[in-house]
């Protein structure tokens, strides 16, 4: 019903009002004291709430980073969970200011639904999980099984082509959550849970016996995972991208929230740019000279935030592997800051 | 906004001593156009308010989405529909489903709430208390927990596929659903339909005769098991005639699932049966009010003429009640569709779930897609009403 309030106040904003759609989003923020991140309704690693109801993971980290280098403060964030159908809506409606929510970049979705893709934290792949039971060793095996997935995702649509390219028989059962998909696939009503590679290890944990199921070695799509802004506000575009990039050179450049403050007085030129001890970078973007220290000291870089929610340092112990910088054969490449 | 004259209208209308302005007839028109003009152009405000607004936000709109690809799957079609066909196509196959789950809701309801509401007046001890229970439980829980407690603790709870409960050995359960063997009907099965329809018209006429009879000289036929008989006997014989060719297509466990035969999802049985069971309770209550609504002395008076108890109730109470019965079952049956959105929540392909959902989310085009969403639920609720207001006319009282 929630999607269904969030499309009407969409269709009553857009009757309604008469403003420009492309009000100053950094104003607002700064007005309001507080940035309004539309995350998902509990994904270990990526957005979740810990133990004391704090939002932890990286795409959460992605948010508090804006609200650090905005407001000076990386717990002034807001965090509305969002249904993959709500999403996109939540975002044209104005409310939440940035989506950080494990969405996949495609191009209908950057078109047609008044966002912008700023930069993809984390490049994924769909994947599938099965009970061991089953002794199903590859999807190709999958013939005549019944898949459970998440309505309204692009996953819905890559397993239809999966399935279709490869003449297998499926059924596809489609729930409105994460958590009734996962519900119907641990109760028998599926063979097989599909998701984003990354979302299966981490709803893995959630299982009862999580030692009875394996993710199948095929991934069958690519899924950057990229944050988004709603489409007519350059410059908050650029700042939400931008925060990205900082994250991403911070760790290429070694500068992480223990050593950040000794980092001020290193000679290197590239560091002294990217701190603000030289130039006015920052305030180009519309924020403060010392942005990057900011969101390094209060946050930290891109590493930290892998290792700390999804990587070596987490539950999940996922790889690096695309998501390694490009200095290490990955794909995560921040534009120089100068 | 009408303006209508009540009551003694004036003799004659006084126009040409006062001035137009005077006039209430003229007045009344100005003040209607008024309206409409404002109305009209409310609306065209706000129509083109939002078309400027989506296009300065760069979000999509218009219509033409109904005609492009929709590439995802649905696991209920009664229509053709493959992951090529396109997004009205989806709408079709869920709007069907939608109807559905709503029309076979409805049958189940009625009964069940029929049976329950006839056992609340119940003279045995027992059956008055089970029935009040049942209203009383089943009335009180959300909707929302009904769905979910026979999805997920009762259905979910059946055995996986090679172990499935069998029943004769015909009939499969198991947490993908329950297989039924199917009839295949074979070359020269036409041959039945045209004697079953042979069959309808006899009974037609069999009613009609045994009614003429019964008012002229006062004997009874039995119309209903001569019409049972009719009705199943003239088929089979037809069918046997020309060599009986229909086959039974049975379910057969084959790789993960069964394949053959008829399935019903799951998601449908838990959704039919929770709506059944929630809404039945309150059609129970309906059903009591309409029968406790008919003066005592009916029944006394159906008693002096001879009437057996059962024959009483039948004759003479229940048409009576119908009467206070229809309109507030109206409102069930119209509160039942509705509450069929809910099946977003076990994952059956409906309208909200395909349209509203996945649609939606596809294609970004949320205005459109609620208003046609909005659009459907309100006629599909018209239709109903309409129906049960010609019905409720029909067994409205006579008077003569």
């Amino acid at each position: 019903m929630k999607k269904i309030l969030t499309a009407l106040a969409l269709g009553a904003s857009a009757v309604f009002a008469s403003g420009a759609a492309g009000a100053a989003t950094l104003d607002q923020v700064k007005k309001d004291g507080v940035l309004k991140c539309g995350v998902s309704t509990g994904l270990p690693g990526f957005s979740n709430p810990n133990e004391k109801g704090e939002w932890t993971g990286l795409d959460v980290d992605l948010c508090r980073a804006v609200a650090a280098a905005i407001l000076d403060d990386p717990t002034k964030v807001r965090f509305t969970p969002l249904t993959a159908k709500d999403r996109f809506t939540a975002l044209q409606s104005g409310e939440v200011d940035v989506l950080s929510r494990n969405s996949t970049w495609t191009s209908s979705r950057d078109a047609t639904q008044g966002l912008n893709f700023t930069a993809a934290n984390y490049y994924d792949g769909q994947g599938f999980l099965v009970r061991k039971a089953l002794g199903v060793k590859s999807a190709m095996e999958l013939n005549g099984a019944s898949v459970c997935t998440q309505s309204g995702t692009t996953t819905e649509l890559n397993v239809a082509d999966f399935f279709r390219t490869n003449n297998l028989q499926y059924e596809v059962v489609a729930f409105q959550g994460q958590e009734e998909t996962l519900k119907a696939y641990e109760s028998g009503r599926c063979e097989v849970f599909t998701s984003d590679s990354s979302q299966l290890y981490a709803l893995r944990l959630k299982l009862a016996n999580k030692d009875e199921h394996m993710v199948l070695p095929e991934l069958i799509s690519k899924e950057p995972l990229a944050t988004a802004v709603r489409q007519g506000d350059d410059q908050w575009f650029d700042i939400v991208k931008w925060v990205h990039f900082a994250m991403l050179n911070a760790e290429e450049a070694g500068v992480t929230s223990k050593n950040v403050q000794e980092m001020l007085s290193s000679p290197n030129p590239d560091i002294r740019r990217m701190l603000g001890v030289e130039g006015n970078f920052g305030e180009q973007l519309g924020l403060t000279k010392d942005w990057v220290v900011r969101i390094v000291g209060k946050v930290g870089n891109y590493g930290e935030a892998f290792d700390r929610n999804v990587g070596a340092g987490s539950p999940l112990q996922i790889e690096r592997g695309k998501n390694a910088l490009w200095t290490k054969g990955g794909l995560q490449y921040g534009p120089p800051i100068r | 906004m009408a303006i209508t004259h009540e009551g003694p209208a004036p003799a004659e209308p006084v126009r040409s001593r006062s001035s137009i302005l005077n006039d209430a007839r003229f007045r009344g028109l100005v003040a209607q156009a008024v309206v409409a003009a404002i109305v009209v152009f409310a609306i065209g405000m706000m129509v083109w308010n939002a078309q400027t607004n989506l296009a300065n936000q760069r979000i999509a709109s218009g219509f033409g989405f109904l005609n492009q690809t929709a590439g995802f799957g649905i696991n209920q079609t009664m229509v053709e529909y493959n992951e090529t066909s396109t997004y009205g196509r989806a709408l079709l196959v869920a709007v069907i489903n939608t109807l559905m789950v709503a029309g076979v809701g409805i049958v189940f309801a009625t009964i069940l709430g029929f049976l329950v509401g006839v056992g609340r007046l119940s003279k045995n001890w027992m059956v008055r208390q089970v029935c009040t229970a049942y209203v009383e439980v089943t009335r009180n829980l959300p909707l929302l927990f009904h769905i979910l407690f026979w999805y997920l603790a009762v259905l979910a709870a059946m055995p996986a596929a090679r172990n499935s409960y069998s029943l004769f050995g015909e009939i499969y359960i198991n947490n993908r659903g329950i297989y039924i063997p199917r009839f295949v009907f074979g070359e020269g099965s036409g041959v039945g339909l045209i004697a079953f329809a042979i069959a309808v018209v006899g009974v037609i006429v069999l009613k009609k005769w045994a009614t003429a009879r019964r008012n002229a000289t006062g004997q009874q036929f039995p119309v209903f098991w001569t019409s049972v008989g009719l009705l199943i006997g003239l088929p089979l014989i037809a069918l046997l005639a020309v060599g009986f060719p229909v086959t039974i297509d049975h379910p057969v466990l084959k790789g993960f699932n069964f394949s053959g035969g008829s399935r019903l999802l799951p998601e449908f049985a838990a959704l039919v049966i929770a709506l059944s069971i929630y809404t039945g309770g309150f059609i129970a209550e309906i059903v009591r009010a309409g029968i406790k609504a008919v003066n005592y002395g009916q029944s006394e008076a159906a008693a002096s003429l001879g009437l057996k108890s059962g024959l009483a109730t039948r004759l003479v109470v229940i048409p009576q009640a119908l009467r206070v019965m229809i309109p507030p079952l109206t409102s069930q049956y119209l509160n039942l569709t509705k509450n069929s959105s809910l099946a977003a929540f076990v994952g059956y392909p409906e309208l909200v779930q395909v349209f509203a959902g996945t649609t939606l989310n596809q294609t970004g085009q949320a205005i459109e897609i609620i208003a046609i969403t909005m659009g459907i639920y309100l006629v599909i609720s018209l239709v109903t009403s309409a129906f049960m207001n010609w019905y409720n006319q029909r067994v409205a009282l006579i008077e003569r």
